[in-house]
C-alpha cells in the first residue's frame, strides 16, 4: 500500500521511466502481467470467475432473474452489468452507492459484450410479453493494482461463459437444476492502452497508472470486429496512436482469449 | 415491427432517410451569450437537438478538500430534460448522463489552460431540451463555445461530431431514425481541430477495421465543419458587440 504523498512524488519519476521504455517490474511496455482465471468461485451463482492480473484481483458472478421484458422488445431478455469498487481493494475506495468510476467501468464492459451480439436475447425469452431472463453480471474488486477495466472484462466474460440457465417449472425457478449453458456466439474482450509519458503502455500497475495522461479501451472479437471504444482521462491521442491502440487490443485480446 | 424496419432503405442513391448526403451534417445554429447571469453561454440547435450550455467560473472549488493546488477542475454536467425524449425521462441523473458528463469534461480539460487557475472549478452545465440522436457531441460543441464566451483561455475550441454505420454504409451525424436501425453503430468523436488530437472517442456496435478507418476520416472532416460554425458564431457575436460599442461611443 502506498500513501498519497509518495504517489504524488513518484508521478514524474514514473513518466520519466516509461518515456525511456522502462517499467518497475521490467516488463516491456506492451506486455501484460500474468493472468490467472479461476472459474466457479461461487456455487450459488449461475456462473462466476475470479481474475488475477498480476496483483489486481476481481471477481464476477452471474445471476439469472425472471423479469418482465421491455415493451419495445417483448420477446427479448437482456443483460445488466454492474461494478462495485469494494473498499477492501484499495485505501482510495469508499463504501456507498456507485460513483462515476464504477459506473463508467460497468457501462464500458457492458457495451463490449452487448454490442458484440454474443448473447441471443431472443433465447432469453420465457413467455412473450410476460417473462424473460435478465442476466445480472456483478463485478467486485478484491485488490486494485491497476487496469481494473481489462481484469473486469475478462472476469465478466469468464463468468458468462460458465453461466447456466435455471430450470423453470410452473413459472418458478427450480433451485439447483439447470436446462443448459447460456450460449455465447462470440468472446468479446476489452483491452486498454494507457498513454504515459508520451508512450503507449499496456496493463499498467496502480503506481504506473498515476502517471497516465489518457487511456483508450477497445473491445474486440475473435472474428475481427471492434465492438466498443472508450477514451478516458484528460489527455489526447493522435489518429496514429489510436490505430496503434486498436492493433494492441486485437493482439492482446487474441492472447487472452486462449486462456479462457 | 421488425418487418417495418426492414422496409426502410437507409441509404438510397447516396441519399439518406432525411435527404442528406452520406457526409452531410444536419443544420446547425449557434447563438452565443444567451444567458445573462452566466459567465459564458451558448444555445445550439443541431437538427432537432436543442441545447442550452452555461459556464460558471473559474470560481473557488468547494468543499475545499476537492481543490487542486496545481490546476482548475472541470465540472461537466450533462442533463436531459424530462420532456426531451419520446417517453418521459426520470428526473434523477442516470448512469448514461454520469458517464457522458465524465468523458465530456475530460475532453474539455485538454483544451483549457487549467494551470492558470489553481484551487478553482470551472462548472459547465449542458441541458438537453430536445433530442434526436447526437446530443453528447452537440452538447460538447455548445459547451466549448460557452467556454470561449466566458473568456477562459484555451488551446483550441473542442469540436465534436457523431459518425457511424447504417446498413453497411459509414455516414456522418446519425439522426434518431438512423441510430435505431437494426445494425447501427454510433461513434461520438471530439478533437482539437488545429492539431487533430482526439479528446473524446466512444463506440458501440459491430465494426470492421476498414470501416473504422473510413469513419475516423469522416469524423475528423465533420469536426472541422462544426469548428468553422463555432468560430463563425463567436466572431459574429463579438464583432457585433464591438460594432455596437462603437456606435455608442460615436453617439456620445
Amino acid at each position: 500500500m502506498q500513501s498519497d504523498a509518495s504517489l504524488e512524488l513518484r508521478t514524474d519519476r514514473i513518466r520519466e521511466m516509461i518515456t525511456q521504455g522502462n517499467r518497475f517490474d521490467s516488463r516491456k511496455l506492451d506486455e501484460y502481467r500474468k493472468i490467472e482465471i479461476i472459474k466457479n468461485i461461487s456455487e450459488n451463482a449461475e456462473g462466476s470467475a475470479r481474475v488475477k492480473l498480476g496483483k489486481t484481483d476481481v471477481v464476477a458472478g452471474v445471476k439469472l432473474i425472471v423479469g418482465t421484458p421491455y415493451p419495445d422488445n417483448p420477446d427479448e431478455g437482456t443483460i445488466s452489468i454492474g461494478a462495485e469498487f469494494l473498499p477492501i481493494a484499495s485505501p482510495f475506495f469508499e463504501a456507498g452507492p456507485p460513483k462515476i468510476g464504477e459506473t463508467e467501468l460497468a457501462r464500458v464492459v457492458d457495451r463490449g459484450i452487448r454490442e458484440s451480439k454474443c448473447i441471443d436475447f431472443k433465447k432469453l425469452c420465457i413467455t412473450e410479453n410476460e417473462k424473460v431472463w435478465i442476466a445480472f453480471v456483478d463485478i467486485y474488486t478484491i485488490n486494485d493494482d491497476g487496469n481494473l477495466f481489462d481484469a473486469s472484462s475478462i472476469a465478466a466474460l469468464s463468468a458468462l461463459l460458465e453461466a447456466k440457465v435455471p430450470k423453470i417449472e410452473d413459472d418458478k425457478i427450480v433451485k439447483g437444476e439447470y436446462t443448459g449453458k447460456l450460449h455465447l456466439a462470440r468472446k468479446p474482450l476489452l483491452c486498454t492502452t494507457y498513454k504515459i509519458g508520451g508512450k503507449l503502455v499496456s496493463d499498467p500497475t496502480f503506481v504506473e497508472a498515476q502517471g497516465m495522461d489518457a487511456r483508450f479501451s477497445v473491445a474486440t472479437t475473435e472474428d475481427n470486429y471492434l465492438t466498443a471504444f472508450q477514451k478516458g482521462g484528460s489527455g489526447s491521442f493522435s489518429p496514429k496512436e489510436i490505430d496503434e491502440c486498436i492493433d494492441l487490443s486485437f493482439r492482446h485480446g487474441k492472447a487472452i482469449r486462449n486462456l479462457l | 415491427m421488425n418487418v417495418k424496419e426492414k422496409e426502410i432503405e437507409y441509404v438510397k442513391n447516396g441519399k439518406r432517410v432525411d435527404g442528406r448526403k452520406i457526409d452531410e451534417l444536419r443544420p446547425i445554429k449557434i447563438d452565443v451569450g444567451v444567458i445573462d447571469r452566466a459567465d459564458g453561454s451558448c444555445y445550439l440547435e443541431w437538427g432537432q437537438n436543442k441545447i442550452m450550455a452555461a459556464v460558471y467560473g473559474p470560481r473557488e472549488a468547494l468543499p475545499k478538500h476537492i481543490q487542486n493546488p496545481y490546476r482548475a477542475l472541470v465540472n461537466y454536467h450533462y442533463r436531459m430534460a424530462t420532456f426531451s425524449v419520446p417517453d418521459r425521462k426520470s428526473p434523477k441523473p442516470g448512469r448514461r448522463e454520469m458517464e457522458i458528463s465524465k468523458v465530456s469534461g475530460e475532453a474539455l480539460e485538454k483544451a483549457i489552460f487549467l494551470e492558470k487557475y489553481p484551487n478553482t472549478t470551472i462548472d459547465v452545465f449542458v441541458e438537453i431540451l430536445d433530442s434526436n440522436a447526437g446530443t453528447r457531441v452537440a452538447g460538447l460543441a455548445a459547451a466549448s463555445v460557452a467556454l470561449a464566451d466566458a473568456g477562459i483561455p484555451m488551446k483550441d475550441i473542442v469540436a465534436a461530431v457523431g459518425v457511424g454505420k447504417i446498413a453497411g454504409e459509414v455516414v456522418l451525424d446519425l439522426n434518431k431514425t438512423e441510430e435505431d436501425a437494426p445494425d447501427a453503430v454510433d461513434i461520438p468523436i471530439a478533437i482539437l481541430p488545429r492539431t487533430e488530437e482526439i479528446v473524446l472517442l466512444q463506440m458501440d456496435g459491430l465494426l470492421k477495421l476498414d470501416e473504422w478507418k473510413k469513419a475516423l476520416k469522416m469524423g475528423i472532416e465533420g469536426c472541422k465543419k462544426v469548428y468553422e460554425l463555432q468560430k463563425t458564431a463567436l466572431r459574429k457575436a463579438y464583432l457585433e458587440a464591438e460594432k455596437e460599442e462603437k456606435v455608442k461611443e460615436n453617439a456620445k
